[in-house]
């Protein structure tokens, strides 16, 4: 089954890139854009039936591996 | 909880104030504070910013000399060079938030120390970092080594300031708390100086750089605890740096104050708003009042409490005088900064933000600051280690010793280290990383300026004072093999829970034999940090009391070479013999960590590192201090795995204190042969040996005719490059 992994920085951390990009459109007339924030989107082929098990090994390898739980947070969607 | 809710004892405790801390706030305000206050009295009063456990005894270093402009109290230290130029100097840690955020925990430390020296007015030169790491299979070991070199890298290469120098070393008494303490060198006009005060009553106070949010909230107080198994709960402190707003703000800086638009200025670092605050005000004996709602916030409804305690990066609290408010702000909007004017000085030493209206806090200054509380702990004097029983030290296969020293990660050559970190943005380095020490020259003159880190933490476990000592005369050894002359110290005491006497008997015997051999060496300390609660689960880390030493050249007109040449002469200058007592064969070949530390000879040691220092300026010699690993080690370090030399001991003297004996005070030299006669003039004195000379392709060590090592040379540098190899492949 397809699962989808977003990461995002936790909204108190600072997102230099996603400040950037404000900056950016504020320069290029979009100056009612107020925040910017940059995330990740990862599409998983995840073998296996039991969603609640699939879900729960894919929010063990986000807390692993796919994202940086001591400033990022993520959201595990199943399709 | 309201932020201006009454401060009560049990929120006290909660930010790490004692029963008896909070009864002094109730006495020195003569009311409860409300949460906001409390906050600030708990950042101020932690160990981080108030030194209140070290203070007392920080006094017993020499901090004065004819050289010195600014010694410790300020943001940095100044130091002169000579021809109108000053250097401004300091290192601090960032071992807490490195341990648990690697990346961004090495990434900020770079950030806050950088700002601690473009804040006096001084142009940042170069960076050094003393990285101190657990062994290797420890629990997430290699991922917290790679994310600490990734992140001093990624940062200081975006900010543009060349990484030269510095040390890694590893030990099971750093797995749970690894220690990155990272120094800063700049240079500035003796003229061209300033310093983090709010004088002047009716003066502006302006707020620029990043916007402040709700991250770092209380990093000073997680800095002063001990880690337990929950660290990961502390996690949300952790700050994101952004270089590239840094690089800015150093431009913006520097601008402002060469068009002479600042009284005053100070960086927003531990503690964030309230500790620039409070220290500009205490230094200049004077008050500020602050409008809150004006700061500029990252996210709505940030309460004082928050945009008081945030440990955002990148921001500055500067004083100008009212009518050149508009200049300074027009200057920062060009850089691309917030720049707003949020107060003002007043001649009450008090503190009085406003927030929405009304008054949020009002604090006086002296509490906080000057008057913050001191503690005289308990502690033991460290017994120095005692004589250990040897096993039989001959017919030992000494060239197996000698590999098996090079392999570990002690000696393992640290390109996969610095090969990430940009070693010359500037173009001014003359001597990189991987050397004794680093040079640069002073940009657009022939003045070089060198800088070094050290300490040898297994010597300042089995014996601080002497352990310490030898830090310092290491650092003078270092620079004298790039020919610079020292002429400040900054330190970074890093050390467990100072309420354990034992740990605080290790602070105070260490911090004593620093005092001794700086002032031996006639080098003053002018700033430094101590970093406490270096402890996790109740084991402490070594006493590791890092020295940052900086030298100057008064004219550079060689390059100063770590590595010999085909044909030359080798000269042992010093002692034949050094001794085995915490020494890296003791530790690493025979697995003990024993023995005594000797203490420094400093008449010696002074004399061999000015002969050193002359024939290195020179460009006569090629000269490699003996430390880590003695005579063998150096000679194995100075072929850089080409050529290869034949050297014969001195007769009568014991294989292994010879090969590998430390804490003699000596140099290996190689000079051309027609120089030999001017070193041995040089050395008049001295003891100096002539060890043999240089060809070949392999390093031969042999006494009385009896060969002790045959290596070839090629080999020996392949076991130095594996050790950290996996980092640069990973």
């Amino acid at each position: 089954m397809q699962v989808e992994v977003r990461v995002k920085l936790k909204q108190q951390v600072l997102d230099p890139q996603g400040e950037a990009i404000r900056r950016v459109l504020a320069g290029l007339g979009y100056s009612e854009v107020e925040q910017v924030r940059v995330g990740k989107l990862m599409l998983l082929e995840v073998a296996g039936g039991d969603r609640e098990a699939v879900r729960a090994r894919v929010e063990e390898a986000c807390r692993e591996v796919l994202a940086n739980t001591v400033i990022e947070e993520f959201e595990v969607r199943l399709q | 909880m309201r932020w201006d809710a009454p401060g009560t004892v049990e929120l006290a405790r909660e930010q790490g104030l004692s029963e008896e801390e909070y009864g002094r706030i109730l006495d020195s305000i003569g009311r409860t504070p409300n949460l906001t206050e409390l906050g600030i009295f708990a950042a101020l009063w932690s160990e981080h910013c108030s030194y209140k456990s070290s203070r007392v005894h920080l006094r017993k270093l020499p901090t004065s000399g004819r050289r010195v402009v600014q010694g410790p109290g300020e943001n940095a230290g100044v130091v002169d060079l000579g021809g109108g130029w000053v250097t401004v100097f300091k290192m601090e840690s960032h071992n807490h938030p490195s341990f648990i955020e690697p990346y961004q925990g090495a990434a900020t430390g770079v950030g806050g120390i950088l700002r601690d020296i473009f804040t006096m007015g001084a142009r940042p030169i170069m960076l050094l970092d003393s990285l101190r790491f657990g062994s290797l299979d420890a629990p997430r070991m290699p991922h917290l080594v790679d994310g600490v070199v990734r992140g001093i890298g990624d940062y200081g290469n975006c900010v543009g300031v060349p990484t030269v120098g510095g040390e890694v070393d590893f030990h099971p008494s750093y797995n749970g708390n690894v220690l990155v303490n990272v120094m800063c060198v700049g240079v500035a006009r003796a003229d061209g100086l300033f310093f983090g005060r709010a004088s002047g009553p009716g003066n502006s106070v302006v707020y620029l750089g990043s916007k402040t949010g709700r991250d770092g909230i209380h990093g000073a107080t997680m800095a002063s605890d001990v880690f337990d198994e929950s660290a990961s709960e502390k996690r949300p402190t952790v700050q994101v740096g952004d270089p590239f707003t840094e690089k800015l703000l150093i431009e913006c800086c520097l601008e402002l104050m060469g068009k002479g638009l600042v009284v005053g200025i100070q960086d927003m670092g531990a503690a964030g708003l309230t500790s620039s605050a409070f220290e500009m005000a205490a230094r200049a004996g004077c008050g500020l009042t602050l409008d809150l709602s004006l700061v500029p916030a990252r996210e709505r409804g940030m309460t004082p409490y928050e945009l008081m305690l945030s440990e955002s990066q990148e921001r500055m609290l500067l004083v100008a005088a009212p009518p050149d408010v508009p200049g300074v702000l027009e200057v920062c909007h060009r850089w691309g900064l917030d720049a707003v004017e949020v107060g003002s000085v007043t001649a009450e030493p008090e503190v009085v933000a406003t927030f929405e209206g009304r008054e949020a806090f009002r604090l006086p200054v002296a509490p906080l600051v000057d008057d913050a509380p001191r503690y005289e702990r308990p502690w033991v004097r460290p017994a120095p280690a005692a004589a250990v029983t040897l096993p039989p030290l001959h017919n030992r296969d000494w060239g197996a010793d000698l590999r098996a020293l090079l392999a570990s990660p002690a000696f393992a050559d640290t390109r996969p280290v610095w090969q990430q970190y940009d070693q010359s943005v500037g173009a001014s380095t003359v001597v990189g990383p991987g050397a004794d020490a680093a040079l640069l020259l002073l940009p657009g003159t022939s003045i070089g300026v060198a800088a070094t880190t050290d300490c040898n933490a297994l010597a300042c476990g089995l014996d601080p004072f002497n352990g310490a000592a030898q830090a310092v005369a290491e650092a003078v050894r270092n620079l004298a093999c790039v020919g610079a002359e020292p002429v400040g110290v900054t330190d970074c005491l890093n050390f467990g829970s100072p309420e354990n006497p034992k740990v605080m008997g290790q602070f105070v015997a260490a911090l004593e034999g620093m005092a001794e051999a700086c002032r031996a060496f006639e080098v003053p300390v002018v700033s430094g940090n101590v970093s406490f609660y270096n402890e996790t689960s109740g084991s402490a880390i070594l006493p590791t009391p890092t020295v940052g030493m900086v030298g100057v050249v008064p004219e550079v007109r060689h390059r100063p070479r770590g590595t010999w040449r085909e044909g030359e002469a080798l000269y042992l200058l010093g002692a034949a013999e050094g001794e085995l007592g915490g020494s890296r064969f003791l530790q690493l070949v025979l697995g003990l960590e024993a023995g005594p530390v000797p203490a420094v000879d400093y008449a010696a040691e002074s004399r061999a590192a000015a002969v050193v220092r002359g024939l290195v300026r020179q460009g006569l010699a090629a000269a490699k201090d003996l430390s880590d690993g003695g005579l063998a080690v150096a000679a194995a370090e100075m072929s850089g795995g080409t050529v290869g030399a034949e050297l014969a001991l001195p007769e009568g003297v014991a294989p292994a204190r010879a090969l590998f004996g430390e804490w003699r005070g000596g140099f290996l030299v190689a000079v051309e042969p027609e120089n030999e006669q001017a070193l041995v003039r040089a050395c008049e004195g001295s003891p100096v040996n002539r060890l043999g000379a240089v060809g070949g392709s392999r390093l031969k060590i042999a006494l009385g005719g009896n060969v002790l090592l045959d290596e070839p040379v090629e080999e020996l540098e392949g076991l130095r490059e594996n050790g950290l190899k996996w980092l640069s492949e990973s």
